[in-house]
């Protein structure tokens, strides 16, 4: 009996094992032969390269047409800078007023942005296409952005209010007594409590505006706009004698994502588990 | 007339403070999803594109789209047959392997992160550009597999399988469920199992009678989700296809096409009808899968 629980636990070791060594296997050879002399890339076939050279990342940063990927990286974080602000401040106010006050109407506006949640953006993207077009907000962030301030992405308001709900409501009623206000209630005692569901949404907001391409394509068209997921689009089906300079550039383009995910995958697994369940 | 003055300012000094933390996103709901919502849906029958004024046409999209439009069938079939392959795979391999992963394991924490990280990298135009060479003739995978003797062709390149690259490429990314899985798995009370041994019930009569009954709730939500996110796939079809949908349409997604007809050939009209199309597509498949559940989901009240 213990025999056969011992096999049991080095099998489910060993696919657990293998599985990891799978799923972490694209991304190990793309690093390592972003770092391989381009005409061993193909050739090469071990993870560890037999050669090591940096040219790829040399050549690869200098771009393309005199815009070099600095320009590139300024352009995303400035995006995802103004993303994250918005998300944070927005949803947190709609957030809390769905969690915590009472008002005419709420199961229904709670139910209508639990549905705009459903709403497939390609149903939307039309009209908005066109009402950016006519505000003159081609080649701006402001397409992406200004949408942020004004809570669209309903996944983040979700996240809060789950998270509020989980706020002991002892604290609200002892300050209420000791008259503050509502706004007050907001700023001095939730605002600071659901710090972990701001660094969630955060962290998500990051991520999924830097990873974004529909919308980046869509409402830029100037290279010197491009972020570096636009910038990466050039290495598609691109010449042989790039294949280095992409390998090199899309490692790159990943760090970011490494490091959030590195420092803050608490947050990450914690927030998709809350959503998920309830 | 002063003391009404009054009386509306004393009215307004009592507006209830919901409203006001509300405004943006009311702002907002009306701005970027309502009324672009109703616009699509006039536009949808209509044949603007882009320049002049749109011209009521009737249905004649709709019809045109099922009836006229090989490309748009092309699409529709594309689309549903990734779905259909790769939600259950995914799902399987998620829950396969939160239950793997649930038996306190030494380096589980570790385990897991390896497992959810191509879930965030996974829709990155970096991540679609390697699997064009990971699934290229000479790339990673058909050199993988020639160890074993198998030799296939570029499967980018070849149209019966290059579907396949992407639905690998969904697969790849089963970790965000998994998660979701586990959470769920975690708060399953103990004292089940701890009975279920007791009884002499084996591990896999404890999966099939406790571990699925429990978290069919979350399989339901994962099951909506992953059929939502599925249909609304896009980066993965346009880099690897190179935007063309190509070879012979066998990349073709559905937000690819929507996309192409409408900022490619500005027939803005005839994509809203398409796009209202995948809205009603999402909105049957969400209400089927709520009726399934109300049969078959076990809620622990």
């Amino acid at each position: 009996m213990a025999g056969k629980a011992r096999i049991n636990k080095i099998l489910r070791y060993v696919i657990v094992l293998v599985g990891a060594w799978i799923m972490l296997y694209p991304i190990l050879w793309m690093i390592s032969s972003s770092l391989k002399p381009l005409n061993l890339i193909f050739k090469d076939l071990s993870l560890i390269p037999s050669q090591l050279t940096l040219d790829n990342y040399i050549k690869g940063w200098k771009g393309s047409g005199g815009t070099s990927f600095g320009r590139y990286y300024i352009n995303s974080f400035v995006l995802v800078f103004f993303a994250m602000a918005g998300n944070a401040l927005s949803c947190s106010l709609a957030a809390f007023a769905f969690a915590r006050l009472r008002f005419k109407g709420k199961n229904i506006l709670f139910g209508l942005m639990m549905v705009t949640l459903m709403i497939p953006l390609h149903v939307l993207v039309i009209p908005q296409y066109i009402m950016f077009t006519k505000l003159h907000w081609m080649n701006t962030i402001l397409p992406i952005v200004v949408p942020k301030f004004f809570a669209t992405d309903a996944f983040f308001i979700f996240l809060m209010v789950q998270f509020i709900r989980g706020i002991p409501r002892d604290l609200d009623e002892a300050a209420t007594i000791d008259g503050c206000s509502v706004y007050m209630l907001f700023v001095k005692i939730i605002y600071p409590l659901m710090v972990p569901a701001l660094v969630t949404t955060l962290i998500f907001t990051f991520m999924w505006t830097w990873n974004d391409f529909f919308t980046q394509m869509l409402y830029t068209s100037n290279a010197d706009h491009f972020t570096v997921t636009l910038a990466l689009r050039m290495f598609m089906d691109a010449e042989e004698s790039a294949t280095g300079s992409f390998f090199a550039m899309s490692s790159l383009s990943l760090i970011p994502i490494f490091l959030m995910f590195l420092f803050f995958q608490k947050y990450l697994v914690e927030g998709i588990a809350t959503t998920g369940i309830k | 007339m002063q003391r009404k003055g009054e009386k509306r300012a004393k009215q307004k000094a009592k507006i209830n403070p919901a409203w006001v933390f509300l405004t943006p996103w009311i702002i907002g709901i009306l701005i970027f999803s309502g009324i672009p919502l109703v616009s699509s849906l006039y536009l949808s029958f209509t044949n603007y594109s882009f320049v002049g004024l749109p011209e009521l046409t009737g249905l004649r999209n709709y019809i045109n789209l099922f009836t006229n439009d090989t490309k748009f069938l092309d699409a529709m079939r594309v689309t549903c047959l990734y779905v259909l392959i790769s939600t259950p795979i995914v799902l399987g391999f998620a829950l396969l392997l939160a239950v793997l992963l649930n038996k306190n394991m030494r380096g589980i924490g570790m385990f897991r992160a390896i497992y959810y990280l191509p879930s965030l990298i996974g829709g990155s135009v970096a991540v679609a550009i390697l699997w064009q060479y990971i699934f290229g003739e000479s790339g990673a995978f058909n050199q993988f597999m020639a160890h074993f003797g198998f030799h296939f062709p570029s499967w980018v390149g070849t149209p019966k399988y290059a579907l396949w690259s992407i639905i690998f490429l969904k697969i790849w990314q089963f970790g965000a469920p998994m998660v979701i899985f586990l959470s769920g798995i975690k708060n399953i009370p103990s004292d089940l199992y701890e009975a279920a041994s007791i009884d002499g019930a084996s591990g896999f009569r404890q999966f099939i009678s406790i571990t699925i009954p429990m978290l069919s709730p979350i399989i339901f939500f994962n099951t909506i989700m992953q059929i939502i996110q599925s249909f609304q796939a896009f980066t993965p079809s346009y880099i690897i296809s190179n935007g063309t949908g190509g070879p012979v349409n066998s990349l073709l997604f559905y937000t690819l096409y929507i996309y192409q007809s409408a900022f490619g050939n500005f027939q803005m009209g005839y994509a809203a009808a398409a796009a209202w199309i995948l809205l009603i597509l999402i909105a049957a498949c969400t209400a089927v899968g709520f009726w399934i559940a109300d049969k078959c989901v076990f809620y622990n009240e």
